[in-house]
């Protein structure tokens, strides 16, 4: 199977990338280039294979741990903004959202 | 001393535990080496921080409460964050960023000693295999200076081959210490995936991510990784709470009876001959050692390409999507709105790669496609581990080749990046799989470029790897081969 043009502009979409349209026709015939060798995978039988999250899941049971839902951190505000594009009185600031 | 940059982790170790140096000294010694950025290794340098580091280490060494590597010098690869260097990634997305905190492991070898000289250069959010794709201009290989040195951490091998640090960190998703060690004939070591915490290491796929050490020989990295191993609990979830080892208590184990599984997928026609020559003869000299080369095969080896490619980028969409300009990074000077601020500034902050793959993986997991191939990888993924686990019912650990070939020139695969994506056909099983896996210098092939031999060692059998590294560095001194001038 082939991607579209049209597939591009989707995903692009989805990824919110904005893509000149060079860059979305190379990105077409690499992205197209690496499905090339992908279709080998299609024809692996699978039935009744469970999926690996952990890789360490292959010799040992792994749940992923939960810890006690309490603050840890210490408040770090002025640190954490401090490579921040745009901030003011300690606020992220962003484009208008709602009129 | 003239030569502290040419002395092993152990050696500088011993020398600054005995003052017979100290660790302004070293320090020094390696910022002077620095200067002027050879090779374009180093993304940041502060020699300020760097002897202030090295200050403190002194004041340890005098009263008597250092740690066991104080003084020692360590470059970190730009992917793990630090408080006192600025952390890029490689990308222009983090142009300048600076870290609230340290990574788990940069502080825990802090805490065993190390002194930071800076951070190294590597692709892009750690996306590549020739350090071509970082923003801030590749890497040289300091044996052939029109070569790539490999990747994604190519700055970190550069800098130990080039004598510029001792030691360095670095991160292998799919190959990303293994070759670049092998393509600049230095050793490094990835641990098995859970075993180093993952914590402020800047993620690309969280489930094949893992730190390592990058040095001169086995028991340097011996050294590094007991340090920077352990459970890290309560930050990394995928963390195994497992207790430190001492990694280098084994390293002169005798080798009589291992059994060495050569796997035969790995030595196909894919293979250069000259890369094949060395491996044999790394191979030649295990039996020598006593071991027992065992035939064996991995058969979903050239699966394991478009498994890795389709889980990778998965993961990595879905990291990469905290870059959107609003907490820290990049963000476009002008846009309409909120959508077109986050396309905007991802389109300017991302380079080719890193877009390629967050496309592909946006792809992969998109609705209607996702059971097609991201579910199917994961279930190929599994099998690709169960056949490591058949393979080392009749060996201990298994060998072949790192790489298809040598470090190749600049530019011979700039515009297919397909063409990269098959030369990590070797150490992306062991990947997948989460196994342990390293690079050992075995020879030198085409233009005298050097060559790794990689051994796979089953779940957390990183002490048996480091013994077998250590046993053929004890009988050939590769490992101890220097590019001209340094």
């Amino acid at each position: 199977m082939s991607l579209t043009s049209q597939d591009i502009a989707r995903i692009a979409n989805l990824a919110r990338l904005e893509l000149k349209p060079e860059e979305s026709e190379r990105m077409l015939t690499q992205i197209n280039g690496f499905f090339g060798i992908v279709e080998a995978m299609q024809a692996v039988d699978t039935t009744g294979i469970t999926p690996m999250a952990h890789p360490v899941a292959a010799i040992q049971d792994i749940t992923l741990r939960l810890r006690p839902d309490v603050a840890s951190e210490p408040n770090q505000r002025d640190l954490n903004q401090q490579s921040a594009p745009a901030v003011e009185r300690g606020l992220f600031l962003v484009p208008k959202v709602i009129e | 001393m003239s030569d502290l940059h040419n002395l092993s982790v152990k050696a500088l170790a011993t020398l600054l535990q005995t003052k017979e140096v100290s660790a302004v000294e070293v320090a020094t010694r390696f910022l002077a080496r620095m200067g002027g950025n050879p090779h374009n290794a180093f993304l940041d340098i502060d020699s300020e921080v760097t002897l202030a580091q090295a200050r403190a280490s002194d004041a340890k060494l005098a009263d008597g409460t250092a740690g066991p590597l104080e003084g020692v010098p360590v470059a970190h690869k730009d992917v793990f964050v630090t408080r006192d260097f600025a952390t890029t990634a490689g990308s222009k997305m983090l142009s300048g960023y600076r870290s609230p905190f340290d990574a788990t492991v940069v502080q825990r070898l802090r805490t065993a000693g190390m002194v930071t000289l800076g951070k190294l250069n590597c692709d892009e959010f750690a996306m590549g295999s020739a350090n071509e794709n970082s923003a801030y201009g590749p890497v040289q290989n300091p044996w052939d200076t029109a070569r790539v040195p490999g990747g994604s951490s190519g700055g970190s091998a550069a800098a130990v081959a080039a004598g510029l640090a001792p030691a360095a960190t670095g991160t292998d998703t799919g190959g990303s210490i293994r070759q670049p060690a092998s393509f600049c004939g230095i050793t490094g070591i990835k641990p098995t995936y859970g075993r180093a915490s993952r914590y402020g290491m800047i993620a690309y796929a969280s489930s094949l991510d893992q730190a390592g050490p990058m040095a001169r020989s086995a028991e340097d990295c011996a050294l590094l990784l007991g340090a920077m191993c352990g459970g890290d609990i309560d930050r990394d979830s995928t963390s195994l709470d497992m207790p430190t080892e001492d990694f280098a208590a084994s390293l002169n184990n005798s080798l009589e009876g291992l059994r060495i599984g050569v796997p035969k997928e790995f030595f196909g026609e894919g293979l250069h001959a000259d890369v094949r020559a060395a491996v044999d003869g790394a191979l030649r000299e295990y039996e020598k050692l006593g071991a027992k080369l065992v035939p064996i095969s991995l058969p979903r080896t050239e699966l394991s390409i478009p498994v890795y490619y389709i889980i990778a980028p998965a993961e990595a969409s879905s990291n990469l999507s905290r870059f959107d300009g609003v907490k820290f990074g990049h963000r476009a000077k002008d846009y309409t709105d909120l959508v077109d601020m986050y396309k905007k500034t991802r389109a300017e902050g991302f380079g080719n790669e890193v877009k390629r793959r967050i496309m592909t993986g946006a792809y992969v997991l998109s609705h209607g496609y996702y059971d097609a191939y991201y579910l199917q990888a994961q279930k190929i993924r599994r099998m690709i581990a169960d056949d490591f686990q058949n393979a080392f019912k009749e060996c201990d650990v298994i060998a072949g080749p790192v790489a298809p070939s040598v470090a190749w020139k600049f530019g011979e695969n700039a515009n297919d990046p397909v063409a990269d994506y098959l030369a990590d056909i070797f150490t992306l099983p062991a990947s997948l799989a989460g196994l342990p896996g390293m690079s050992v210098p075995a020879g030198f092939g085409a233009g005298n470029m050097p060559v790794g031999l990689q051994l796979i060692g089953n779940y957390f059998k990183e002490a048996q790897l480091l013994n077998t590294a250590h046993r053929l560095q004890q009988a050939t001194d590769f490992h101890l081969q220097k590019p001209a001038g340094v």
